[in-house]
């Protein structure tokens, strides 16, 4: 797989619903500045930019890498922007890691934002192609009925999704950059919530955001200058399948089965269940850890619901999942994805602070997009592979 | 670096509006072609990018269904830059360096006909400071056309050389939208659309489709009798306000032509992404391309230019003539912002 990457900077933005004290420049220097300083880097030090976010249309901004050029730094210097729906900010890491491992750039900076306020996202994410019945109303509605029939095809206990919600959100409160915080969260609270796409309560739903992650990426001899232990890229897939076709499994995607098969052949894991320490995950609904448990290959298929029913995703159980609260407390949606790689850096790192997984060395980041069909993931360690 | 190649090259005709056929059913024939080209079978393509924009299609998203077109099953490694498909090229090639892989897909998509083109991409703008003043494209190209010629001494029959010489070249081109023969001093007779440029000074506005495929080393000598290996390839932005740099040259392109090696022996042909008559002017000079140099034999974007399509298929159409024979040495560009902000260089040699 080429030279070894390394993550030597991570930096996220408070995620809220309106950073009105901010432009989307300003957001992400926020985010680059805390990765700069964690990389002990500035910006001469950067030989290249990669930047990601979902549909431009959320901030009416059309190809917003030309006008945010001066803002990242990127002057003079090869600037690439990807999009790839809700996995984009997992693309975009990868594209980035690519970089290096090419044997391309010695240092490159990678950017995702979202600055939602400026739009409805909801709308924008009701996509209605010509000739086709707009049927659905944002990402929920899309979603809902795949959760129904992961529920049907499995009968996982109906209080699943609230104790998702109930771990995430309590994830939550130990890190400070989360969007949504409910210090008395309980049970009861999520389950009373109201249902908004039935069987998705409000409190078993993610966000909209305003926020951006940052992370510095480096090659070898770089990273081993750089001041804060390094995370090390031990394998990164991508995987696409088409939205529709007849006999498609969007519960359990094959996309996502055969990213997940791709990764692990590269990273040299046997039972990830076992060998990974920890996972981040995009879960933008409850119901999404359960059925991407069984996608990633950690629970046979059927048995996803039982690992959060057992407590086994808890930061306290045997794979804690999304120890930072993940996209049901912070949804910058086209930096979702890349908080889930920067998150599995950080708790490799040992860096993560209040939410730190205790001795995590392997650790995935995973995001997904479109109709479950776009599958961004990567494994990192804190030993060098 | 391992040694790349573009070994097939695609494209739908460049029309004005494309009545017919949604974006996944451009792309479909675009691709087919170009895979098939290749000699590579379909499943064996190692990786899959596209280059394509939102706004043009006036909704978000717009190229998910285009995975339609690629028959993503069973599941297929794939990104997509939400850029010119000259990048999705770059990222398909630094994916081939890493050694996991030995070929690539790329293809590209614009239907600019949905909406009003240059109102669009106004949008492209500082959404607060410059974009809220509505200035469009074209005058936009026209502030840098009279930097230039204010700058240079050129003049504006030099700009109707240009697109007198593109039209003529394109009638040879079937993906061509605007050809035929042109007298520059009758192009001078025509009013300006905004001075100092006539609309013979800008390019059409089209929709189109095009698709590449690249593969390395020894795969690309199996399946292309003379495949156009890609020798150095560097991209550069510029700062994005006008007043911020010298409209009047391209910094990032003689940067990204100079890293592409472009320095170390003479070219035979370039095609250059110059939508505007002065905008070739200003990369001949950012890639000291001479006289001998011929530019854009194929009409360049003057002759046809789709949107997030046009620089990839600078790529093509420069491979196209290396793969043919007809030159050794070929300089592949595109460029993508207002006023040349963002610019790729190639150095393609025919074997």
């Amino acid at each position: 797989m080429g030279e070894h990457c390394a993550i030597v900077g991570v930096g996220q933005t408070k995620h809220d619903t309106l950073r009105v004290d901010v432009s989307m420049p300003g957001l992400i220097r926020e985010a680059v500045t805390k990765a700069f300083d964690d990389a002990g880097v500035s910006w001469g030090d950067i030989d290249a930019v990669v930047l990601g976010k979902a549909p431009d249309m959320f901030e009416g901004t059309m190809m917003p890498e030309l006008f945010l050029a001066d803002a990242l730094g990127a002057v003079g210097k090869p600037m690439l922007r990807v999009h790839t729906a809700g996995s984009v900010g997992g693309s975009t890491a990868i594209v980035a890691a690519s970089l290096i491992q090419a044997g391309i750039h010695k240092r490159v900076l990678t950017v995702a934002y979202e600055k939602q306020s400026e739009s409805n996202a909801m709308w924008a994410l009701t996509v209605r192609i010509p000739f086709q019945q707009a049927i659905v109303a944002g990402a929920g509605g899309y979603f809902a009925p795949l959760i129904r029939a992961y529920m049907a095809r499995t009968n996982a206990p109906d209080d699943t999704g609230i104790r998702v919600a109930l771990k995430d959100r309590l994830n939550a409160l130990k890190n400070p950059t989360s969007h949504l915080t409910f210090p008395d969260v309980s049970y009861e609270m999520v389950r009373d919530s109201p249902m908004l796409w039935d069987p998705i309560r409000y409190l078993e739903t993610c966000p909209s955001s305003d926020g951006a992650c940052a992370m510095v990426l480096a090659a070898e001899d770089a990273a081993k200058t750089s001041p804060n232990p390094p995370a090390w890229v031990h394998a990164t897939a991508m995987r696409s399948e088409p939205t529709m076709f007849p006999g498609r499994d969007q519960v359990n995607p094959q996309a996502g089965r055969d990213c997940a098969a791709a990764l692990y052949k590269t990273a040299g894991i046997k039972n990830p269940r076992k060998e990974l320490d920890c996972a981040e995950i995009y879960v933008p609904f409850s119901w999404f850890e359960p059925m991407w448990m069984e996608n990633l290959g950690f629970a046979p298929a059927g048995e996803g619901w039982k690992m959060t029913q057992e407590g086994a995703t808890a930061l306290d159980g045997d794979l804690p999942v999304n120890a930072s609260g993940g996209v049901l407390s912070s949804n910058p949606i086209g930096a979702s994805g890349m908080i889930r790689f920067a998150e599995s850096a950080l708790q490799v790192r040992g860096l993560a602070g209040e939410h730190q997984v205790p001795g995590a060395k392997k650790a995935l980041g995973h995001a997904y997009g479109g109709g479950s069909q776009f599958f961004a993931m990567w494994v990192v360690g804190s030993e060098q592979p | 670096m391992r040694d790349v190649a573009i070994v097939s090259f695609a494209q739908a005709k460049n029309v004005r509006r494309e009545l017919d056929a949604n974006e996944v059913e451009m792309v479909m024939p675009v691709v087919s072609e170009a895979v098939e080209q290749s000699g590579i079978p379909r499943r064996e393509i190692g990786f899959t990018c596209s280059g394509s924009c939102d706004y043009l299609a006036g909704q978000p998203f717009s190229f998910v269904s285009a995975l339609d077109a690629v028959g993503a099953w069973p599941p297929i490694s794939e990104s997509h830059v939400e850029m010119d498909g000259a990048w999705a090229l770059y990222e398909a090639w630094v994916k081939i360096q890493i050694g996991d892989i030995d070929s690539a897909l790329i293809y590209a998509f614009g239907k600019a006909s949905m909406g009003d083109l240059p109102d669009v991409l106004t949008l492209q703008l500082d959404p607060y400071y410059v974009a809220p003043l509505g200035p469009d494209s074209v005058s936009m190209a026209a502030l840098q056309a009279r930097a230039y010629l204010e700058a240079t001494g050129r003049s504006e029959r030099d700009l109707a050389a240009v697109a007198a010489r593109s039209r003529k070249d394109a009638k040879t081109n079937p993906a061509a939208q605007v050809t035929g023969d042109f007298d520059p001093e009758r192009l001078l007779g025509e009013p300006y659309l905004v001075s100092p440029l006539r609309k013979h000074d800008c390019p059409p506005i089209s929709d189109g489709a095009a698709a590449i495929v690249l593969a390395s080393g020894d795969l690309a000598r199996k399946v292309c009798k003379r495949p156009a290996w890609i020798r150095g390839i560097d991209h550069r932005i510029e700062a994005h306000g006008l007043g911020n740099r010298d409209l009047a040259k391209s910094l990032s392109t003689a940067e990204a032509g100079r890293r592409a090696g472009l320095g170390t022996g003479a070219v035979d042909i370039a095609e250059l992404h110059a939508p505007f008559t002065h905008q070739e002017l200003i990369l001949r000079d950012a890639l000291g391309l001479g006289n001998e140099v011929r530019v854009n034999p194929s009409g360049g974007p003057l002759a046809g230019n789709p949107m997030m399509v046009a620089g990839l298929a600078r790529f093509g159409e420069a491979a196209r003539v290396l793969m043919d024979g007809q030159a050794s040495r070929a300089v592949a560009h595109a460029t993508s912002g207002p006023c040349l902000q963002q610019n790729m260089v190639a150095v393609l040699e025919g074997e």
